[in-house]
């Protein structure tokens, strides 16, 4: 056995200045070309009702055309239907998702329209959170469905926020980051936009929900950031289609009295909800939805499950009791319903091995039976054709006897024919 | 419910303008790179390196002379006595550096009494003590309800081993320490004081080294299992023909050829550490810093400390209620730990 002392020098490290240039400014290259290997994946919810626009959005956003046709509006209740594309931009792979809420809005009675979007939600996040629990897990190319940021599409009606809209963007506001936007803007007068903003915001804050913000920390990003956090709700207008303004092509939507371009900032929002989610804070979003809304479930999922962490002196070893009693738990539950699956598959052998036994039976019985029918008729047909055999020989002797008898009489009777017939003719 | 496809629009061809889409094919994805960069360097890094060999293998100054400052035991306690220990003792210091704006959080874990006594059978075992319980450390966090935003990262990330230039071959503790430790940590060897090498007797030695490593079936850093694709591998497979690589370390400066140099002077000539004529220190700090810093912290966080969470988390309920090892756990300030192999 070998001692060993061990010292650590205080808690804090010390500021050390470098004497050259040692090359460790490399190490955010580093980190970004590993991840441009591995590519990236962002996913994108769209919460709204049917007809605003949303995939139109989605297409105009990524400049392609994903799939997909209108829905019909007679949905029975909200199903929500996810795509996955892969996207390639210069150098940066990415693997988008794109969750369309189906349904949404449709039904007479809404009370229970959040509660499949809410459950949507929760299924990405305990996916991740086995996948993390596993014992042999492959975090580093699980293919991560947790929805980064939702898009909540508001009805350009002009006067407030409907009550749907509170109550689902109220039960989503803990679970993912929401931006909520103006659909089809282009329906509303500017003035009329200022006002149906400055309202929307009230409402959102009076009813406490708590939209996504764009950071301000950074430097860098954080005047462009603050300022548009002013301006959200962002009134957005998508379009696919190219009209030609001035001697470009640019994505429009035409009207007899004028054209709204998508790009046109004094038309729509359109560029800067583009430019927030993609361009600066995609990363954030991503960041957000880990260490905040996915900490979250976490705790609460495995408080749930009855874990806690206890104080210091025990507190490395509770889970970890708990979660071996659980597997153990689990194992012998496993175990048993192997059991019972098998009990279940012998006895079903079983009985299926009695009805073709008796089935064989009742074959080998016919069969018998047949056969005995089969020889009971021969005998019958033999008997019969005895007797007939038997008649016919009676019957010949008899015709030889007869036609003997016949020869004879013939000849004495000849005679008698004669006579009878002289004794006629006299 | 997902399905993939490729869209149908072409993909767009480079970069337009950053701001207004005035190439309106451009979407913007790939800002995603910038963005990284951004929280990367908002958040900073964290390396921790241990150095482990015998006295006098001038272990504390190639950790100076590998981040050009005064990072190593010997220059933050300076001892007036320079005695080796009785016991090996495993120290470990945390710098912050910082570097064109990009801030690292360096820790360089020194072990001295390794290799000093005269009987050292299971010297290795404080130092696989010591990996095993910053994963354990690691795990604890982990698994926690209530976890750091960042969970602090102590786990050893490289264990730089040091090899004394004897030109023939290894020695039975160096074989030994290797073959446990390279299955629990990143082990990169080094011969140490290279300059007592010429040439031939160095380019004998790095092949000997490298056949009895084969033998043993120690896998060094770059780990071949661990060879993502092609060109890693073709990169990877140059570096371990080089390996281990014969160092010297200095942190004096020199003047030759009018430049200012780090170096080692000698009656025969100034050995200039970081020409690659001379030695090899700067085919290391390059391995280490400059292009596999991060792999080397992927391989340490996704495989070994994945390896160590599997054994521990299949751990039968045997040594749980076990007080004593539960206290053993985590290193504190001046206890005497009774060490249990692992």
């Amino acid at each position: 056995k070998v001692e060993c002392r061990e010292v650590q020098t205080g808690e804090g490290a010390r500021a050390v200045p470098l004497a050259g240039h040692v090359g460790f400014d490399s190490m955010p290259d580093q980190l970004v070309n590993k991840s441009v290997n591995h590519g990236f994946c962002f996913n994108i919810l769209c919460v709204g009702e049917t007809g605003l626009g949303k995939s139109t959005l989605m297409d105009t956003l990524f400049n392609t055309k994903f799939e997909g046709e209108p829905t019909q509006h007679n949905q029975p209740g909200v199903t929500l239907k996810s795509n996955t594309y892969e996207l390639q931009e210069s150098n940066v792979r990415l693997k988008l998702t794109v969750v369309n809420t189906v349904g949404f809005g449709d039904q007479i009675n809404k009370e229970d329209s959040y509660k499949s979007i809410v459950e949507f939600i929760d299924a990405q996040f305990e996916a991740y959170l086995q996948e993390e629990l596993k014992i042999k897990r492959t975090l580093h190319s699980y293919h991560d469905t947790r929805i980064h940021a939702c898009l909540y599409f508001i009805a350009p009606t002009g006067h407030s926020l409907k009550s749907l809209d509170l109550v689902t963007m109220k039960k989503l506001d803990s679970k993912v980051n929401i931006i909520p936007i103006v659909a089809k803007s282009d329906a509303i007068s500017k003035s009329e936009l200022a006002k149906f903003k400055i309202k929307i915001t009230s409402e959102l804050v009076s009813n406490g929900v708590q939209i996504y913000q764009f950071p301000t920390d950074d430097e860098s990003v954080a005047e462009i950031n603050s300022t548009m956090n002013s301006h959200l709700p962002f009134a957005v207008v998508g379009s696919t289609e190219e009209v030609k303004i001035g001697n470009k092509m640019v994505k429009a939507r035409q009207y007899p009295w004028g054209t709204v371009q998508v790009e046109n900032e004094n038309h729509c929002d359109f560029v800067k909800l583009r430019e927030m989610l993609i361009r600066v804070n995609m990363e954030d979003l991503r960041e957000q939805t880990h260490t905040r809304h996915y900490e979250l479930y976490r705790r609460c999922k495995l408080e749930e499950m009855g874990f806690k962490d206890t104080d210091p002196d025990s507190k490395p070893f509770s889970l970890q009791e708990t979660y071996e009693a659980k597997r153990n738990e689990f194992m012998g539950e496993l175990q048993k319903k192997e059991e019972e699956m098998r009990q279940m598959f012998v006895q079903r052998v079983k009985e299926k091995e009695a009805e073709l036994k008796e089935a064989e039976k009742e074959l080998h019985e016919k069969f018998d039976r047949l056969k005995k029918l089969h020889q009971d008729e021969k005998k019958k047909l033999e008997d019969k054709k005895k007797s007939l055999d038997d008649e016919l020989n009676m019957f010949k002797q008899k015709k030889t006897a007869a036609e003997l008898l016949q020869n004879q009489a013939q000849q004495a009777g000849g005679s008698t024919t004669l006579k009878r017939d002289k004794e006629r003719k006299k | 419910m997902s399905e993939s496809t490729k869209p149908h629009h072409p993909n767009p061809q480079g970069k337009g303008e950053k701001t207004h889409g005035s190439d309106f094919s451009y979407v913007g994805i790939d800002a995603i790179l910038e963005q990284m960069r951004r929280k990367a360097m908002k958040q900073g890094f964290e390396l921790n390196i241990m150095v482990v060999g015998q006295s006098g293998l001038g272990k504390s100054t190639l950790m100076n002379t590998l981040f050009k400052s005064k990072v190593s035991r010997k220059s933050v306690q300076p001892n007036p006595e320079e005695r080796i220990p009785k016991t090996i003792e495993i120290k470990s210091i945390s710098h912050d550096i910082e570097e064109k704006g990009v801030r690292m959080k360096l820790t360089v874990i020194d072990t001295p009494g390794f290799g000093d006594q005269i009987n050292n059978e299971n010297c290795w075992q404080p130092i696989m003590k010591f990996i095993n319980d910053q994963y354990e450390a690691y795990l604890q966090e982990e698994i926690n309800i209530n976890r750091k935003k960042r969970i602090p990262d102590s786990r050893v990330h490289c264990c730089i081993y040091f090899i004394p230039p004897t030109g023939h071959c290894l020695r039975p503790l160096d074989v030994e320490f290797m073959r446990r430790l390279s299955k629990v940590v990143n082990i990169v060897p080094v011969i140490a004081k290279a300059d007592t090498l010429t040439l031939e007797e160095r380019d004998y030695f790095k092949q000997t080294i490298r056949e009895e490593l084969r033998a043993n079936g120690i896998d060094v850093y770059p780990q071949k299992e661990f060879d993502e694709d092609a060109d890693d591998r073709m990169i990877n497979d140059k570096i371990r023909e080089m390996i281990p690589f014969a160092v010297v370390g200095s942190d004096q400066e020199y003047q030759v050829n009018g430049k200012k140099i780090l170096g080692r002077k000698t009656k025969w000539g100034t050995i200039e550490v970081e020409n690659i004529a001379h030695c090899e220190f700067a085919y290391l700090r390059d391995l280490l810093i400059r292009t596999h810093m991060q792999n080397i912290k992927d391989i340490t966080g996704s495989i070994h400390y994945e390896t160590y969470r599997v054994r521990r988390l299949n751990e039968s309920n045997g040594s749980w209620g076990d007080r004593r090892f539960r206290h053993a756990g985590l290193p504190r300030l001046g206890e005497m730990a009774n060490s249990n192999s692992k």
